[in-house]
């Protein structure tokens, strides 16, 4: 494996993990916005018991995409923010009333209607920032940013609207709730909440369906509308999608048994290997059809400092992560007294 | 609005806004970490509760400091592509290492403020340390990334393209060790300052009590080893300046013309049609003492430059004296503490209570300080234009192509106006529960007080 490469496997695996991790919150954020039924109070308090020890976390292994690529494939990294300059600004827009929305509101619990305004903040912001950020996902697989040089042309909205894009974006939300609702039926199963799990299990199956009908439309129309990453999804990473598919058949037939432990473990694998079928059939273009990982490389000397920098960080970060999941996710019957203790800090 | 003006304005709003979140996520655990420290060796509920209230009040800021600087990230390629094209591979180092550094501390954060009834004491104590080291370490890499705008190093650039990197020589440039520790010692010590006019309020309005006083005692004492070490450090800075950025001296000291023993021009207006300075007081041959020790060396003026290699006088004038000036304030109140407690030592001085106008002085250093944090910033940044990496790459063409920057600052101002309101209100609510938990903590002699309020339990949040 070439320098390149390798780096790009590393971003890309941090990426996953945000779509993993920072996706959940997302979806809890959506979850939040649903609520309802008797246990709707229940449903919001278990989302934040389940997100404020982590969020910010998860939140940083996008920061780490971002520096990543800015670091390792600077054209790439251009490219995108000139091309994609609307809905990067729409998705920035929308992280930070996610996170502020969430914080305030955790830090103003005993001001009730203060506190429900940027509840509704927080769940329409978590709704709508994956959905933009999905677009994106979709306008580098669609051939409508257009790199010659230094000169980026692309449409300012149509680059991200198209239907594939849209279609995308969709399916970005429909992971995030479907992942966020089978952590969340774990929490609840964890402290023995049999109502609460079922409210999120029922959630978890609505939102997997969705997302599979999405994934199927998503595939028709790359055939028309991304081509070169049909042919990918069809050809060379065609194991990938079946096991991809696959393991989203199982994972919710798990869930309808109610084994919520071990469908989250298969629905992590299966995003994971969803995404790596994406990356793999695009590879080795970054930004269909103009940037590849060669041509947006840094020179050597950049990627090795940060492979080192990544090296030694990851020794010190993943012990103190392993901690924090520990502490805060763990099979812990101290689950229940945090989840007294964090929404009524102040009363 | 220009299409570079709303650029550079967009992102000057966004670093003013996160500087201050930067600052106090530097310092504030130092004190938390202290103040727990002191609580868990001498069982003191006092000290502990302090370092509750703190991780509280730092739980806010570091949410808020968290998101604005995503912001950040984004608009370095929002904004600057050209500027991240040759930056990114340069300077990349810092940023990753900033990047793990934030990550260790989003971690321990998580930890400390949502551990306080899941670890043991002492584990939660240990969880601050990690705070403290890699909020200080995230700072220092991050402005090790913008002392090498001001002293670019460790690249060539052949036909547009970076070649020959070397990401330790970018991140060890010629402006490191003198940017990086001024903007450390400043964050301390604006904490300590912050944090002292906060608790100084407090006595002011009669709260005499072992809380407001031992809280004051720790920011004052952070004060007292930072104050003095501003001028210090911000000497060797503008010497250092001096030496490799004449054009951002001269502006700095208003100097238009070069000028063989230099005088030093104390405020007043610079006026760069007259090529003079207005109402200041003109001390001969300082300027040129100052930076070489001998009152006749030449020291270069604005008008050794081209025309379009001159920063704005008046802004950079301005904003450095008014660092300076706060900054020697700052170590005029400190001073002031001293010679106080000095004489309470000497039994000069029969009350022990805080003087009323040293409280005062320290509600108004605490803001001042802040102040001086964004001068300090503007002297740098506005200090180096028109370039955005110093004498490579012009600021005017390093921003996007795309158009709507005037309707994005906007939103972004928006977004911050919101956020600081929120913010201060949280804090200033966070104020008042502190108030009335310590009345639990009194002694009883202080005030008369229930003997159940007294229990440490009634002050937990």
């Amino acid at each position: 494996m070439t320098l390149p490469n390798l780096v790009f496997a590393t971003i890309w695996a941090a990426f996953t993990i945000y779509i993993v991790l920072g996706g959940a919150d997302f979806g809890g954020g959506v979850w939040d916005l649903l609520a309802s039924g008797p246990s709707a109070k229940r449903q919001r308090q278990a989302i934040v018991t389940a997100m404020g020890p982590v969020w910010e976390a998860n939140h940083v292994w996008l920061i780490f995409v971002i520096v990543g690529l800015f670091t390792n494939f600077p054209g790439a990294f251009v490219a995108l923010s000139v091309a994609l300059f609307v809905p990067f600004t729409l998705v920035l827009v929308g992280i930070v009333l996610r996170g502020a929305s969430f914080a305030f509101r955790a830090h103003a619990a005993e001001a009730v209607r203060l506190s429900a305004v940027w509840g509704r903040v927080f769940g329409i912001a978590s709704t709508f920032t994956p959905v933009v950020l999905g677009t994106c996902a979709g306008a580098v697989t669609t051939g409508r940013i257009r790199v010659h040089g230094d000169i980026v042309a692309a449409d300012l909205m149509g680059v991200w609207t198209g239907p594939f894009s849209l279609l995308c974006g969709a399916l970005a939300l429909a992971i995030c709730a479907h992942v966020a609702a089978i952590f969340l039926c774990v929490e609840a199963g964890d402290v023995g909440d049999v109502e609460l799990a079922a409210s999120f299990r029922q959630r978890a199956l609505a939102a997997g369906l969705v997302g599979g009908v999405l994934a199927l439309g998503g595939l028709v129309l790359a055939r028309t509308d991304a081509p070169i990453l049909w042919s990918g999804l069809a050809g060379k990473a065609l194991g990938l999608v079946i096991l991809s598919a696959g393991l989203a058949l199982v994972a919710n037939g798990v869930l309808l048994r109610r084994r919520y432990r071990l469908a989250r473990i298969l629905v992590v694998a299966q995003v994971t290997i969803m995404l790596a079928a994406w990356a793999y059939a695009q590879a080795p273009y970054l930004i269909i059809p103009d940037v590849t990982i060669t041509s947006a490389a840094s020179p050597s000397a950049s990627m090795a400092a940060f492979s080192i920098a990544t090296a030694v960080g990851g020794v010190l970060l993943l012990p103190s992560l392993w901690y924090l999941l520990r502490v805060f996710k763990g099979q812990n019957p101290a689950a229940v007294r945090i989840a007294d203790h964090v929404p009524t800090t102040h009363s | 609005m220009s299409h570079l003006f709303a650029g550079r304005a967009q992102m000057g709003t966004s670093l003013a806004f996160h500087i201050i979140f930067a600052v106090l996520g530097v310092g504030l655990p130092l004190l938390m970490c202290l103040a727990e420290w002191m609580g868990l060796r001498r069982g003191d509920p006092t000290w502990l509760l302090l370092a509750r209230r703190w991780s509280k009040a730092f739980g806010v800021l570091f949410a808020v400091g968290a998101v604005s600087g995503t912001i950040l990230s984004f608009e370095l390629g929002l904004l600057w592509p050209v500027f991240m094209k040759y930056a990114g591979p340069v300077v990349g180092l810092p940023f990753s290492a900033e990047g793990f550094a934030f990550f260790l501390e989003a971690i321990f954060v998580g930890l400390y403020l949502y551990g306080w009834d899941r670890l043991s004491p002492r584990a939660h104590w240990l969880c601050s340390l990690p705070i403290v080291v890699s909020g200080a370490a995230s700072a220092w890499f991050v402005v090790t990334a913008n002392a090498w705008m001001n002293s670019p190093a460790g690249f060539q650039i052949s036909h547009g393209k970076v070649i020959n990197v070397d990401p330790l020589a970018a991140m060890f440039n010629p402006s490191t060790p003198t940017e990086t520790i001024h903007f450390l010692v400043s964050a301390y010590t604006a904490t300590a300052f912050g944090v002292a006019a906060v608790y100084a309020v407090g006595l002011l309005r009669g709260r005499h009590d072992a809380y407001h006083r031992k809280a004051l005692m720790l920011a004052l004492a952070l004060a007292t080893i930072g104050a003095p070490l501003m001028p210090v450090t911000g000497d060797l800075s503008a010497r250092f300046v001096a030496e490799h950025q004449p054009a951002k001296l001269a502006a700095m000291e208003a100097l238009f013309h070069t000028e063989r023993g230099a005088a030093l021009r104390i405020g007043g207006w610079p006026d760069p049609a007259n090529g003079t300075v207005r109402y200041a007081i003109t001390i001969p041959h300082g300027l040129s003492l100052l930076i070489a020790f001998d009152s006749t060396t030449t020291v270069r003026g604005l008008d050794s430059f081209p025309a379009d290699q001159r920063p704005e006088a008046r802004v950079v004038h301005a904003a450095f004296d008014l660092m300076v000036g706060i900054g020697f304030a700052l170590l005029a109140v400190v001073s002031w503490y001293w010679l106080w407690l000095w004489r309470i030592h000497r039994r000069t001085e029969r009350n022990r209570r805080f003087p009323q106008r040293l409280l005062q002085a320290l509600v108004l250093a605490g803001p001042a300080t802040f102040v001086a944090i964004e001068a300090g910033w503007t002297v740098t940044e506005v200090g180096r234009q028109p370039w955005v990496i110093y004498g490579i790459v012009r600021t005017a063409d390093a921003i996007t192509t795309q158009p709507g920057l005037g309707v994005t600052f906007m939103v972004f101002n928006g977004i911050y106006l919101v956020l600081a309101t929120m913010t201060t209100w949280l804090l200033l609510r966070l104020a008042q529960q502190g108030r009335k938990a310590t009345v639990g903590l009194e002694a009883p002699s202080d005030r008369g007080t229930s003997p159940r309020s007294r229990l440490p339990a009634s002050a937990s949040p």
